[in-house]
């Protein structure tokens, strides 16, 4: 499905204004919306483990999280390019750019305290992603309500049709291609623990 | 020992370290100070302040002092394992939370007390011609920054690097709080005061206060428990 994808979008009508370039949509908003899902995931998986411990969503959480910053790359990058050509700059403070950013950044953050905080900073980073979900609507009120330009929500429905299917689409393949991914990232970090357990069961 | 009374003695013992050594307040509030003159070289031209640059200074020396104030107030809690022995007594774990927040914002506000004059005096910004919603401002943006810096700060105790950790997680975190804050107070400094608006970030921040205190003390017990 995620092989078709690019036939899809080369046969999507062009956009006038914007030729070529227009197509990076079809990559820039399914990573995006994935990389929202991504951090609810995370959110959740963390308050679970924070209040049963269960080690499964300890390793749901490091997965999506690692997800999450990926996405936030993918979409700040592809982001610029298009603002390039449809606003004529690179950056705009604006809502969704900026509340994006800030959600990256405390994605990265949960990532860089799990890499340097030392032991114990598993449940820590759980604690920090649990204030980075509920931190969401929050973040994305006050910002919208300090500036507003990037196309609304409402964009998607009305798509002319040519483009709709494709949209839906390179949707459905982004969220497939993540619950994958996230199965496969948890399922390593299964292994890994076992692995350890191994490892301190021979040292004894 | 009922709630209330648990929270003070926590918030108490913290007052009463600081008005001994009085260490926290000095070094945060000359922090604070060499904040605002920092930054007035970058928004003050010819003389005069950028439109907003009152606001922005007071939120960016209030969010950096904060995060000064709290990462000092729990080096004090480790250096002597005090943490430990705060977390062995047989007390409410939310109770310890809100002592140290009550005393992390007691300290903030005398900071503010110092800070809030000498912007409003070297920036000419009216601050006191909407004296009660300045206050509503400062104090909400106040209790939300050190909410969330309350809480890290308490977790961080045990992590390592800590220092760079802290403004690392709490600063994103925080960002409602700074933008409600500035775009408050510059709602009210500006040249046709938005009484409104600044009325709508004021009420942002209140429901901010709530939701993350709630959340904090909902979490520090898991957090905390090793």
């Amino acid at each position: 499905m995620f092989a078709y994808a690019p036939f899809m979008i080369v046969r999507a009508p062009y956009e006038t204004t914007m030729g070529p370039i227009s197509r990076i949509f079809y990559f820039h908003a399914p990573s995006g919306m994935t990389m929202f899902l991504s951090a609810f995931v995370c959110g959740i998986a963390s308050a679970i483990y924070l209040f049963s411990r269960r080690d499964g969503a300890d390793r749901v959480a490091v997965a999506a999280a690692e997800l999450t910053a990926i996405l936030g790359i993918i979409v700040l990058v592809t982001g610029p390019l298009w603002a390039r050509k449809a606003w004529g700059v690179w950056w705009e403070w604006e809502p969704r750019l900026t509340s994006s950013l800030v959600l990256w950044l405390i994605f990265v953050a949960y990532l860089l305290l799990r890499r340097y905080g030392g032991p114990g900073s598993d449940r820590l980073a759980a604690g920090v992603a649990v204030f980075g979900m509920v931190n969401v609507p929050f973040v994305y009120w006050s910002v919208n309500l300090w500036r507003t330009m990037h196309p609304k929500t409402t964009v998607v429905p009305t798509l002319p049709p040519g483009m709709r299917g494709p949209f839906w689409y390179s949707f459905v393949a982004f969220t497939l291609l993540y619950i994958i991914t996230l199965h496969l990232r948890t399922r390593l970090e299964k292994r890994r623990a076992e692995l350890e357990v191994l490892y301190l069961a021979l040292e004894e | 020992m009922n709630f209330v009374r648990t929270v003070w003695l926590v918030t108490r013992k913290d007052l009463l370290i600081e008005a001994r050594s009085k260490e926290i307040l000095f070094t945060t509030l000359f922090f604070a100070i060499s904040c605002v003159l920092v930054f007035a070289f970058g928004f003050v031209r010819e003389g005069r302040a950028l439109e907003d640059a009152a606001a922005a200074i007071l939120w960016i020396a209030i969010a950096f002092s904060g995060t000064l104030a709290l990462g000092r107030a729990f080096e004090r809690e480790r250096q002597s394992e005090t943490l430990r022995a705060l977390m062995i007594a047989p007390m409410p774990r939310p109770a310890l939370y809100l002592g140290k927040l009550l005393g992390v914002v007691l300290l903030l506000a005398a900071v503010e007390v110092v800070i809030v004059p000498l912007v409003s005096l070297m920036f000419e910004a009216p601050l006191f011609e909407h004296g009660w919603l300045t206050l509503g401002l400062l104090a909400t943006g106040t209790i939300g920054f050190a909410a969330v810096g309350t809480l890290f700060a308490a977790m961080l105790v045990r992590a390592r690097s800590r220092d760079v950790l802290l403004p690392v997680l709490l600063y994103p975190i925080t960002i409602p709080v700074i933008i409600a804050g500035v775009r408050g107070t510059a709602a009210l400094l500006q040249a046709d005061v938005d009484v409104s608006m600044a009325r709508l970030w004021l009420s942002m921040l209140v429901f901010f206060d709530a939701v993350f205190v709630t959340l904090a003390l909902w979490t520090f017990e898991p957090v905390m428990t090793e």
